[in-house]
């Protein structure tokens, strides 16, 4: 593989102009300073203990997601065309979700075969003609973004995939945010940096412009499958941060399709929920029967229109990994312009002629699961062993419409803190797009590191830590 | 507030109230066995024990016989025993952890300390001559825990709803630890008055922490009648179940609400009969059965209120 873009420094091992202030500083500051700072964040993270934690067994083996010191920085200019290409690219992906649950125009225009659409586990049929407000589905998404270099422009941004069902990791945006304002003030006073801090806000603000229609000062509330799912810290600490209720399905009734929650002082109606359960789980009386995180009655509502889902139900049709391939055409129909950020090139396995490429040239490639996620069920050809190819060859050929592939591209890098000093590591970036009556984000996003050298996999659940991003202001 | 915050806030300090309690009441027992004298029975006070807990079937089905050291390690740490200390504590975690973000950081850091030491203490399997001094730690874990309550809570609904977990629980509790003196046959009606007896009030009222309070009231021999109005009717034990009720009483008003009638009048009936009452007509319908009905009542309310406040049991 060549080497890949590093973010610091470029090819001539000079250091970008987004990073001059920043180098300047690591270059005056003694190392013991810096070493004293990164062993006060770990203690701070430590500290707050559940920040970052899993709830296991053992309240003493809560995993922390290791944070590193050197931020992600991204030029206004970059940032620029990155939010319009972020803007586009989600107007159209609700337009889509829009239009598939109602006129079908993508279909029938034989821009998307039907079949890949109407025979997708995640199409909805329960969501036909379901009118919601503002006709926005995904009221919140995660679009993972990939930096590489390409034939012609260095550094290119791609899109790795969209995540519009519930997205998580922005609490970690806002701690890392909140850590290093803590552990380097001077830092922030040397350059004006976006901040990112008024995301509860924005996010409180998005879920109300999108409550039922006459709701005058709608009700919202995170709804959360319970303290032992693993994003637990994140649903109560967002649920704080806007000041509104979490709550999980036993707090909820419905009664004559209206959502109630249950308080001391009597039922309380509840107008927008922000769920962060999948939608299986959401109405035993509407999708999975043994569910018991969910809320009888609450599609009914919903279909209803007296509440508000979000995200909607039915969004997995747009983020699954057969649907990605088609976004740019999705952008082309709905917003009739071209595609500023660009997807990374994919094969469809269940395609002969992919299939074939694949399979010969397997040990150069990424494949996924098309339903997959969490960096799970993936193999990353360069750096897999003999065995591991044969393994996956095995799997692919016995079900290949469950695979794609794409190019191992050379992820971009930037300097991280490890054992031996500061390598360079594979980082990627997920800004979260907020959709209501406005599209709106902060500028930057969470940015995962691979830890390991040469790895490509940030996921956290496969070692992966966090990194602040910051997006300058000039 | 979310009923459900409100029911994890209530439990949470039943539960420590129950496993400061069940210490007290283990260490009164386990006082009153050391009374050498030849007894009818070895086990009776370890088997009073059990029956005023109302844990003797669950006790029956797993232990041999009811031993100072079967009754201790089942009341204390048996993790099978939904009432032992062990379980209380726990209990009084889990519910803690799941309104972490409504109680204060100290008050987590605290009960999660006990919680960690209790299951510390479980692994050693204490000695039995290391009990008393599990008593005390027990009662310091649950003096902490309020302690910290008072001195960093906000004082809205949230604490209203602890201090009502506290105090339904107490009454509950002091009731029982009252009616030990019931399961406890002397070997002989004439024993009535004498040395034993005397021990036994005693120890009875050192475990509720009212000896010198008892000293310092009556200035005068320990007889059963005053036991009884000193932890019945007196209004400035803190143990008391007139104290506890003047505390319920009070919350229930404050906490008021649209489903509250029926919880008011209860709580206001109960409360009332505290107040009016003489120690002479509770001994004349027979203190034992004062306490059950009592217990009965305690019973009623505290079902009353998670079905007012919590919604358990409606619909």
């Amino acid at each position: 593989m060549p080497a890949a873009f590093d973010e610091m420094n470029d090819a001539q091992g000079r250091v970008r102009e987004s990073y001059a202030n920043f180098a300047q500083w690591m270059a005056t500051t003694p190392p013991e300073v810096i070493a004293r700072k990164r062993a006060e964040a770990d203690l701070a993270f430590h500290r707050v203990g559940i920040t970052f934690a899993v709830y296991g067994e053992d309240e003493g083996k809560e995993r922390l997601i290791p944070f590193d010191i050197v931020p992600r920085i991204i030029s206004a200019k970059e940032w620029q065309r990155v939010e319009s290409g972020l803007r586009q690219r989600v107007k159209a992906l609700n337009a889509f979700i829009h239009d598939v649950y109602h006129d079908q125009e993508i279909i029938k225009a034989g821009r998307i075969p039907a079949q890949q659409i109407l025979a997708n586990s995640q199409f909805r049929k329960e969501m036909i003609g379901v009118d919601v407000p503002g006709n926005i589905y995904a009221h919140i998404a995660g679009v993972d973004l990939v930096r590489a270099d390409t034939a012609n422009v260095s550094g290119e941004y791609f899109v790795l995939e969209d995540n519009l069902r519930t997205p998580s990791g922005v609490s970690y945006m806002l701690e890392d945010r909140k850590m290093m304002m803590r552990l380097f003030p001077e830092l922030f006073a040397r350059q004006a940096i976006a901040p990112v801090e008024h995301y509860p806000d924005m996010l409180l603000n998005n879920l109300r412009s999108v409550a039922p229609v006459g709701s005058n000062d709608p009700n919202v509330v995170v709804l959360t499958p319970g303290q032992f799912n693993s994003a637990y810290f994140e649903h109560a600490f967002l649920a704080q941060q806007m000041g509104v209720e979490l709550v999980e399905g036993n707090d909820l009734v419905v009664r004559d399709n209206t959502v109630y929650m249950r308080t001391t002082d009597g039922l309380r109606q509840v107008d927008v929920i922000y769920r962060r359960i999948d939608d299986d789980y959401l109405d035993p009386l509407a999708f999975r029967k043994d569910s018991a995180l969910g809320v009888p009655g609450l599609f009914a509502a919903y279909c209803a229109g007296r509440v508000t889902l979000a995200n909607a139900v039915g969004t997995g049709i747009a983020d699954d990994k057969a649907m990605y391939i088609h976004v740019p055409e999705m952008i082309r129909f709905y917003c009739g312009e071209e595609p500023i950020l660009s997807n990374v090139p994919t094969w469809e396995l269940s395609k002969p002629d992919d299939l074939r490429y694949v399979l010969a040239h397997l040990a150069e490639v990424v494949v996924k699961e098309v339903h997959g996620s969490g960096g799970y069920g993936m193999l990353v050809g360069p750096t897999s062993s003999k065995d591991e190819l044969e393994l996956f060859r095995a799997k692919i050929i016995a079900d290949p419409a469950r695979y794609i592939a794409q190019p191992t591209l050379a992820l971009s890098t930037c300097p991280t803190f490890v054992e031996s000093g500061i390598a360079p590591r594979h980082i990627d970036l997920r800004p979260y797009v907020l959709s209501g009556k406005d599209v709106s984000m902060v500028p930057g996003g969470l940015t995962r590191v691979a830890l390991k050298e040469g790895s490509l996999v940030v996921n956290s659940s496969q070692g992966g830590g966090t990194k602040d991003t910051w997006v300058l202001e000039n | 507030m979310l009923s459900s915050t409100a029911d994890h806030l209530y439990w949470m300090a039943r539960s420590v109230e129950r496993a400061e309690n069940a210490a007290r009441m283990l260490d009164v027992t386990y006082n009153m066995s050391l009374l050498q004298r030849t007894a009818v029975d070895p086990f009776n006070e370890w088997r009073a024990m059990l029956s005023i807990s109302g844990l003797h079937v669950d006790f029956e089905t797993r232990y041999p016989e009811p031993s100072a050291e079967n009754v201790l390690y089942f009341m204390a740490l048996d993790a099978q025993n939904p009432g032992s200390i062990y379980q209380s504590i726990f209990k009084a975690r889990e519910n803690a952890r799941a309104v972490r973000r409504t109680i204060t950081s100290e008050m987590w850091e605290t009960i999660n300390h006990t919680w960690l030491e209790m299951r510390r203490i479980q692994e050693e399997t204490i000695p039995e001559d290391g009990m008393p001094r599990f008593f005390e730690w027990v009662k310091e874990q649950s003096h902490l825990y309020r302690g910290v309550t008072i001195g960093t809570l906000l004082q809205d609904d949230a604490f209203r709803f602890l201090r009502m977990g506290t105090f339904i629980e107490r009454a509950d509790n002091t009731a029982r630890i009252l009616d030990v003196k019931y399961h406890i046959l002397l070997p002989s009606p004439a024993e009535v008055g004498g040395a034993a007896d005397f021990y036994q009030w005693s120890a009875l009222l050192r475990s509720v922490s009212s000896f010198e309070s008892y000293r310092k009231v009556y200035r005068d021999v320990i007889t059963p009648q005053r036991v009884a109005e000193l932890l019945i009717l007196r209004g400035d034990m803190p143990r008391s179940l007139m104290a506890c009720m003047n505390e319920v009483n009070r919350l229930i008003v404050e906490l008021g609400g649209p489903r509250s009638a029926e919880l008011l009048r209860r709580s206001g009936m109960l409360h009332s009969e505290l107040r009016f009452g003489t120690v002479e007509e509770i001994f004349d319908f027979g203190l034992h059965e004062y306490l059950s009905f009592f217990l009965e009542r305690i019973y009623e309310l505290g079902d009353l209120v998670n079905t007012t406040y919590f919604w358990s049991a409606t619909e």
